[in-house]
């Protein structure tokens, strides 16, 4: 099409219902509808798009496929767009959880209904955009462009305290990105090049390595989030709008992780292997520290956000094993991470669109009034925690494992997190699913609609299939995590000292 | 394809119940579960005699379920005896816990997300029983912990039962860490997480240290502590037992089900699993011993002086378990499991007919307010005999054979620490004598002490069945109170008893069942006593049947390559030669069992409450169960919940956003000015900034590109 390939087609169509959306006039409710159903649309398209692109995709190899590249900006910067088996599975994310989020705004949002949508549909564009630029400047821009959406998606349509949620999720991420950018420009003094392929390839001074890797690792551990610089993500949770949370959940906080992947690791491995202890560190003080603090929330999201960062302490932890269970386990935890938590911010949606509070204490005995709305909340509740059978178990169970065969005493910590997890998912269902259905406001509440079920039913299939038979995804990307782990053994400290759990005879 | 049909059945009834049980109603969704695992369970008695007899032994594999690196992980069956055995044992037991939950929970409201609960658990239970790999063993495990925890909630409005739900889960996953860590240590031994590759390997790791958590240890102890700790918290073992009695809030056919038959059992099926491992590890074997007496002498002193009857069978239940432990870790596997597959059935027949005595009496659970139903519900009260028997122990009944097995091994044992197994064990059966007829004696003999109250519920059950579920909670405000805050510490606090307690305060109100009797005692229909015949057939003739094939001459062929025996294991030949007192004793202590409990409740009454107040530290200690829940409130539960506060407000609130954005934010701008800018519209300006922002950064680009 027009000389662009697949890759192109999927940031474009998003665009394109944007511009649709535009040349709407009026603010009626027909044309309201029209707008939605056009951003529906144009996100379904997007998703059908993808399975093609995933159609084409061959998982056998771990070199960048369906590439596209055309020269820009004077020659200087490319447009280079690819994917290899850490992108593909994150774009398929993408474009399957945006037509949900869109969907779940139907009714929730009255107010500049048209501006909610263009926000999201350009989030969208931007999403696809990092997950396939193979430019590191392209990635840069569309990695900063995805924050101007969801600061206006929190700022506008957020809750009381939505200046100060976006203004400290702005104020965080941007000081993280620009620490990043200086890298950038440092690398491409070096490499001559902003083409990532290129960069893949080239071996940076170890010293010099160090400062670049802590220079993304301040992007990124802010992205995640990490402990201590996660404290934005609980607000901005709290104040988002339920389709906001739920591309914040999804797919934004994976963008750390998938940065991790595609340049810190393979780019800086001796720095990476340097500073595996750092991440552990601060990666197993999350899962516990927010664990404990989830336990005591008395709002439902606050509570999902900082299980949220606990699980992404699992990712960083088995990112940072540099094994292929590590890596495979956290790429497959972020993908499960997505559907869960999305599909429970969307079920504290469900309750919040009927009763417009988040406070757990106005809830209790919903099962009295809402036995659907109970099942699937038990549902994601128990992926959450990670219960065999559920995509949730999969991941956690594989960065565990990596954990244990290079430190123990990570593992144990992180394995004791699990116990914790239990804790406060359990106390919160029960808090707000059983007990006596006794306070007023809940007497008449209604279950699930026809639109809710459809929203959430896929989410149930999807985290129960992966739960069951998690190959597809680890499959798609067994070749690209093989090729970086050659990387890394390459670059692994003398002596190879990879388990200091060793067997001695 | 047998073996599949045995497996998924259940799990099609519990789909087929759980989520079309509205449409089709609750008469068909039981009758849909209930026929499903009949077959199955038919199925499964073909499977024993093929494998156990025949040693038709396989390994059905069914797909795979993840492989990553060398980690493979497949979904498949391993058929064998002790599969076989387990196969029988759960799906016997469950399909009679279906058939009697027919009456049991006859005007439940929510009678077809019971059955199908039923159903997901004792699928879940025959993926752990018949799993070829620990991962999938794990699914089993966590399997049947979401069952347990659904079934002992099923009655969500009450405040206790929620907070027993949790709480069995919570301390379930406490044995988790351990079984996953376990896991974990077994793959870095053995780069495999199947047990035959395990098991190959497992005599070359012999003698191997691993350094682990700081310290060097013998490879093969720490995996096998680590997945024993899973076992601890399934069976209920000492330290983390507590779940097991607040459990009872479930129905009671759940109790018999899942905390008794077969759920608890799971540890002791892991273990005899697991013998390649643990016959290489000495150390490891004294340790279960010391857990298994510790918990069957401890669990046994507390039930000596419970009053709710519900209770007295589940630290009965405990103490069992811990047999069971003492004989695997004296090397006798074949010993212990038989005596699970006995216990199976007395246990399931004492916890059935227990429901069927709270039937009669209207939903009253506690022993001081029963007594005299002998002649009211006889072939109840038979049900129980024959289930108290065949669990003290009277010669020629399931227990003479298993229990009596198990002491003689422990005294024949030359591991370290059976010694002490042997003294705890042998101690324990003249406490298990006391306290079962005890229980018989307070609840069939004597006068009736029923009082009038639970009569005011029964014609509130009849009008509105769910409502009688609330009126359970009126011994628990305290806990009902705490709730809010402490979800476990309430459920620490759930059997708190206080020594005024009236009597009926410990009591809960079952099943809110009504027929309009006037309260006057009735017997069940037979749709209830029909499985506790099933039942008591096998109480009472199970260890005769069988003895010979599972701990007789017949043992060697009929387990065949399923449990291991290491060079140094003579446990069998040993206990041939025991001196006759140790063969003896134990009926020596189930005589005098029986005679202190005639002693005090028939013929001199009162001289329990004598025997309470003389010796009143150690009474209050054992009816509050040597305060093991109050411990863990203060130790654990209150200080997680401290911990979170401090975090949360000290740490995230008062720390980190206060020296970090907010401080940021206050001394460049000012936070005030921020957001008066932004509430007065300006939102658009600050994006308008951040694509100045970006255009500069490009441009920055272009100029350095262009260089």
């Amino acid at each position: 099409m027009f000389g662009f390939g697949i890759l192109s087609g999927l940031i474009a169509i998003p665009l394109i219902g944007v511009l649709f959306i535009l040349a709407l006039r009026g603010d009626d409710e027909a044309t309201l509808n029209n707008a939605r159903w056009a951003a529906l649309i144009a996100s379904a398209v997007t998703f059908v798009l993808s399975l093609v692109a995933w159609s084409r995709f061959d998982t056998g190899t771990s070199a960048f496929q369906l590439l596209e590249s055309r020269a820009w900006l004077g020659g200087g910067l490319g447009y280079k767009l690819g994917v290899d088996g850490a992108s593909m599975p994150f774009i398929l994310l993408t474009t399957f959880l945006m037509p949900f989020c869109i969907a779940s705004a139907w009714q929730a949002i009255h107010v500049r209904v048209k501006e909610f949508l263009i926000c999201f549909l350009v989030l969208e564009a931007a999403l696809i955009g990092i997950f396939s630029a193979l430019d590191i400047v392209l990635f840069y821009l569309f990695f900063e462009g995805s924050l101007i959406p969801m600061f206006l998606i929190i700022g506008i349509w957020g809750g009381q305290r939505r200046i100060y949620a976006s203004m400290k999720f702005f104020l965080y991420t941007l000081l993280g990105s620009l620490l990043m950018l200086l890298a950038i420009m440092k690398m491409y003094g070096i490499a001559g090049t902003t083409d990532i392929t290129v960069l893949l390839h080239t071996k940076f001074p170890v010293s010099l390595q160090y400062w670049l890797w802590l220079a993304f690792f301040a992007s990124f551990a802010v992205k995640m989030p990490m402990w201590p610089v996660h404290t934005w993500l609980p607000d901005a949770h709290v104040e988002a709008p339920t389709a906001g949370s739920v591309v914040l959940a999804g797919i934004l906080l994976k963008l750390g992780g998938y940065g991790f992947i595609r340049f810190s690791i393979p780019m800086f491995p001796e720095a990476s292997h340097y500073f595996a202890p750092l991440v552990f560190a601060l990666s197993v003080i999350a899962i516990i520290y927010t664990s404990l603090v989830a336990l005591v929330q008395e709002d439902m999201k606050k509570l999902i956000a900082y299980s949220s960062i606990a699980h992404m302490g699992f990712v960083t932890m088995g990112l940072f094993t540099l094994t292929v269970q590590g890596i495979q386990g956290a790429i497959f935890l972020m993908i499960s991470h997505g559907l869960v938590s999305g599909a429970l911010f969307l079920c504290v949606g469900v309750v919040y669109d009927r009763l417009h509070t988040r406070e757990i204490a106005a809830y209790g005995g919903l099962v009295e009034r809402m036995p659907k709305y109970a099942v699937i909340m038990l549902f994601f509740t128990m992926a959450n925690i990670g219960l065999p059978g559920t995509s949730g178990f999969v991941g956690e169970f594989l960065t565990m494992l990596a954990a244990f065969q290079v430190n123990t005493w990570v593992a144990l910590f992180a394995t004791f997190g699990t116990i914790l997890s239990a804790a406060y998912a359990l106390y919160l269902y029960r808090r707000v699913v059983f007990g006596k259905l006794e306070k007023a406001s809940l007497r008449s509440i209604l279950d699930l609609s026809a639109r809710e079920v459809a929203i959430l039913a896929p989410l149930v299939l999807l985290t129960l299939y992966y739960g069951v038979h998690p190959q597809p995804i680890l499959d798609a990307s067994q070749a690209t995590v093989d090729g970086l782990m050659k990387t890394i053994t390459a670059a692994a400290p003398a002596p190879v000292k990879a388990a200091s759990a060793a067997v001695m005879p | 394809m047998m073996y599949d049909l045995i497996v998924f059945l259940p799990l099609l009834g519990a789909a087929v119940a759980g989520l079309f049980g509205r449409q089709i109603g609750h008469r068909n969704s039981e009758y849909v579960t209930t026929t499903l695992l009949s077959i199955s369970c038919a199925l499964a008695w073909i499977a024993f005699f093929r494998v156990g007899l025949g040693h038709h032994d396989a390994l059905v594999p069914v797909a795979n379920w993840f492989t990553v690196g060398d980690l493979q992980v497949n979904w498949a069956f391993r058929i064998d005896t002790l599969t076989a055995v387990m196969l029988v044992v759960v799906t016997t037991v469950s399909t009679i816990v279906h058939s009697y939950s027919f009456g049991y929970m006859h005007d439940d409201p929510h009678r077809s997300r019971f059955f199908a609960y039923l159903s997901l658990f004792t699928f879940a239970m025959l993926m752990l029983v018949t799993s070829d790999n620990l991962v999938q063993m794990f699914f089993g495990w966590e399997g049947v912990g979401l069952a347990s925890y659904l079934l002992i909630g099923f009655w969500y409005q009450r405040p206790t039962a929620n907070a027993a739900a949790i709480k069995a889960f919570v301390v379930n996953r406490v044995g988790d860490f351990g079984f996953s860590l376990g896991i974990f240590l077994v793959f870095l031994l053995t780069h495999s997480v199947a047990f035959e590759t395990i098991f190959a390997a497992a005599p070359g790791l012999a003698g191997k240290t691993v350094h682990a958590f700081g310290i060097d240890a013998d490879a093969v102890t720490l995996a096998c502590l680590l997945l024993f700790m899973g076992a601890m918290g399934k069976s209920a073992q000492f330290l983390l037992h507590t779940w097991l009695p607040d459990a009872m809030e479930g129905p009671t056919p759940v109790s018999a089900l899942i905390h008794a038959a077969t759920m608890v059992t799971a540890g002791v099926f892991m273990v005899a699993r697991l013998s390649p491992l643990f016959e290489i590890s000495p150390a490891a074997q004294t340790f279960v011993i010391v857990i298994g007496a510790t918990t069957c002498f401890f669990a046994a002193t507390i039930g000596l002086v419970q009053n709710d009857i519900k209770r007295v069978i589940a630290y009965s239940t405990c103490s069992q378990l811990g047999y069971m432990f003492v004989a695997l870790g004296c090397g006798g596997y074949a010993i212990g499991v038989f005596h699970l597959f006995t216990h199976a059935f007395f246990k399931a027949l004492l916890f059935l007919g227990a429901g069927s005595v709270i039937h009669a009496v209207s939903g009253e659970q506690d022993m001081r307010n029963m007594g005299g139903l002998r002649g009211k519900i006889p072939i109840t009260f038979w049900m129980m005999m024959i289930g108290t028997l065949a669990l003290t122990g009277f010669p020629f009944t399931a227990g003479y054979y298993s229990k009596d097995a198990i002491i003689e091994a422990a005294y024949a044992s030359q591991r370290s620490g059976a010694a002490f197994g042997w003294l705890m064990t042998t101690i324990a059966a003249g406490l298990t004598s006391f306290y079962s007829w005890r229980l018989v004696f307070l609840t069939f003999y004597g006068t009736s002490r029923a009082t009038v109250a639970p009569e005011t519920t029964d014609h509130n059950a009849h009008k509105e069945p769910t409502d009688t579920h609330h009126a359970s909670a009126h011994g628990h405000e305290e806990a009902t109170v705490a709730h809010d805050t402490h979800p476990a510490g309430a459920a620490a606090r759930t059997g708190h008893h206080h020594d005024d307690s009236a009597a009926a305060h410990g009591a809960h109100d079952d099943h809110g069942h009504g027929h309009g009797h006037g309260g006057e005692p009735h017997e069940s229909p037979p749709i209830m006593l029909y499985p506790l015949y099933v039942l008591a057939f096998g109480a009472l003739f199970a260890g005769l049947l069988f003895h010979h094939l599972f701990i007789g001459e017949g043992r060697e062929s009929f387990w065949g390559e399923a449990l291991v025996y290491g060079a140094s294991n003579h446990v069998f030949e040993d206990m041939e030669h025991v001196p006759l007192f140790v063969s003896l004793l134990p009926t020596l202590m189930f005589v005098i069992g029986l005679a202190v409990a005639y002693y005090v409740y028939l013929m001199r009454p009162g001289t329990a409450e004598r025997w309470a107040s003389a010796n009143k530290p150690l009474y209050q200690f054992l009816l509050n169960k040597w305060y093991f829940d109050e411990l863990y409130d203060l130790i654990f539960v209150r200080p997680a919940f401290w911990l979170g506060r401090l975090f949360w407000r000290g740490g995230d609130q008062g720390i980190i956003d206060r020296f970090g954005p907010d401080g940021i934010a206050q001394t460049t701008l000012g936070a005030t000015s921020w957001v008066v800018r932004f509430q007065s519209g300006f939102l658009y300006q600050y994006a308008l900034v951040m694509m100045i922002g970006i255009a500069l950064i490009i441009s920055y680009f272009m100029i350095v590109g262009v260089r």
